[in-house]
């Protein structure tokens, strides 16, 4: 590939005490593309996601973001006032539990335009109007701009913490399990509607996930990580399909076959 | 004055308050902490506001103390008289002779001047508080100016209400950089505060802060571009002094549904009685006040 990368970390390394968290770490991430990073529970997944979005330091590493200006920022480096304006616009975080994000007692309108709010839009209609587009975009009905979540299902719930999230059009979003805990058909109309907006607003994505099935759907590139260390990356379909590390290996061959 | 020093208050707290108001003076709109004492009432009563009253009063000073624009409720009363004993200051009534101006949830609606300095009393200093519970999360908003989530609660009102619906302690933007709590005064006064000439001092006794707004300094209200700022006050003229731009306090007369409204700021009514002015004097009926 001759295009640059969004993100690069190189030899990133952090222990919880004595437990290995990650060891020597290496990853790329081109703009537009997924990322899928999977292993088991433990095996330090959400770790090396909090670490490439600044939200841990790493005990040795380095990992660069470049800005659409083409400058490199070392992301642990950074000043806070900085990574947090980051966070609030060229970057986006989905959590695995939305309510962790949303704001409960908040209308969903409200939600959706709290980033744009933060980054100094000041017209309650052009909010407003941005908000229900977004709802229609994430398939909830529009009607419901001004219901709290509360009066929203699990997957609405997780649709609503999307459109929060992508209404500044970041050009990176870090997913942790963004299907976990839903049910399965839920969860395929959502990996159905995360894939379809990634690939049309071109945003790149560090996604986190114990479930090959959702890797395989979403993610160009794979990442196989066990006790802290990538035991394998490639292709998707290549390291799925041929997979060469006896973790891996046992994996793929440990997914249920409906 | 026997038994107390000058203004109760010994010269080393005084003196630190006296730290903390500069500061506060140096970076409008900041809140900054100080060392808030046990004081003689009841936390609520104007701890905050007493202590700053306190440092900055001098035996030559004329102090004026108002609760909700009146100079003759329990709590005004009390702390002019506390003042009066403790520090043999003159006290007054009058907007005008007042050198010193200690408040409660109202501005005098006379225009202040340079040569006074009006003192509020807070109950909660951080304007975030309900946003955002943890204090050390709000300081960091406030250092990084991370403002967008208050336009949410903006933004909560407008949709429900169709416009916004805070009418007291309407939070307002000091010197474009901080985001400050007006203490609770109607969202009425907050005009008042933009460039006004006096020193505004605010004490929260409990919250054991201090912050202020130097003279002529930028005080602007939270709005959005299609929803600008706008005051209300009741659509009655004063029933004592027939004004119709000051702000009204709703006085129940019977078990009627009888009301009568009335100038919440005592001193401005009283004086324009005294120039003649005059209102119906009598209290309307429910229908009409509906």
């Amino acid at each position: 590939m001759t295009e640059e990368t969004l993100l690069s970390a190189r030899g990133l390394s952090l222990h919880f005490g004595k437990v290995p968290a990650l060891v020597n770490v290496d990853a790329d991430l081109w703009p537009g593309e997924v990322l899928a990073v999977v292993g088991e529970s433990g095996s330090g997944k959400t770790t090396l996601l909090n670490v490439l979005s600044g939200r841990i330091r790493a005990d040795s590493g380095v990992t660069w973001y470049r800005d659409p200006q083409s400058r490199l920022h070392d992301v642990h480096a950074m000043p806070a006032p900085a990574l947090r304006a980051l966070h609030r616009s060229d970057w986006g975080f989905v959590h695995q539990n939305p309510r962790d994000n949303l704001r409960m007692s908040v209308s969903a309108g409200g939600n959706v335009g709290e980033r744009l709010m933060a980054a100094g839009n000041r017209h309650y209609g052009n909010i407003r109007e941005a908000a229900i587009d977004w709802l229609a975009q994430v398939e909830i009905d529009p009607a419901r701009v001004d219901d709290m979540p509360r009066t929203f299902s699990g997957g609405m719930l997780q649709r609503l913490q999307i459109a929060r999230t992508l209404v500044t059009h970041p050009r990176l979003v870090f997913m942790d399990e963004p299907t976990g805990g839903l049910d399965v058909s839920v969860q395929a109309r959502l990996l159905d509607l995360i894939r379809s907006l990634v690939a049309r607003l071109n945003i790149a994505v560090v996604l986190v996930t114990h479930d090959l099935a959702v890797a395989r759907l979403l993610a160009h590139r794979i990442m196989v990580m066990q006790r802290g260390e990538v035991v394998e990356t490639g292709l998707t379909d290549q390291v799925l399909d041929d997979p060469q590390h006896a973790y891996t290996q046992l994996l793929v061959s440990s997914v249920l076959q409906a | 004055m026997n038994g107390y020093n000058f203004a109760y208050l010994d010269e080393q707290t005084k003196r630190m308050i006296r730290r903390a108001l500069l500061k506060a003076v140096a970076i409008p709109g900041h809140q900054v902490p100080f060392g808030s004492r046990e004081m003689p009432l009841p936390y609520g009563w104007g701890t905050g506001g007493i202590q700053v009253t306190a440092s900055v009063l001098g035996a030559a000073d004329t102090l004026k103390v108002i609760d909700q624009g009146a100079d003759d409720t329990t709590n005004a009363v009390s702390i002019r008289r506390f003042f009066a004993r403790t520090a043999g200051v003159a006290t007054t009534t009058d907007t005008n002779e007042a050198t010193i101006i200690q408040t409660r949830h109202r501005i005098p609606e006379k225009a202040l001047r340079e040569d006074q300095i009006i003192v509020y009393q807070v109950p909660q200093p951080e304007p975030l508080s309900k946003l955002e519970p943890s204090r050390a999360e709000t300081r960091r908003m406030h250092a990084l100016a991370e403002y967008g989530s208050m336009h949410v609660r903006l933004y909560e009102d407008i949709t429900r209400f169709g416009h916004v619906a805070i009418s007291y302690d309407y939070p307002v933007m000091v010197n474009h950089r901080y985001l400050m709590a007006p203490s609770p005064i109607p969202a009425f006064d907050n005009p008042k505060m933009h460039m006004m000439p006096a020193l505004q001092l605010f004490g929260a006794g409990r919250e054991k802060r201090i912050y202020a707004i130097p003279p002529y300094t930028d005080v602007r209200s939270l709005d959005f571009d299609d929803h600008p700022f706008r005051t209300t006050r009741a659509p009655q003229c004063c029933a004592l002094c027939g004004a119709d731009d000051s702000y009204l306090d709703e006085v129940v007369t019977d078990d009627q549904g009888g009301r009568m409204f009335v100038c919440s700021d005592t001193d401005h009514c009283e004086t324009r009685q005294a120039e003649g002015h005059t209102g119906t004097g009598e209290p309307i009926a429910r229908e009409a006040a509906e």
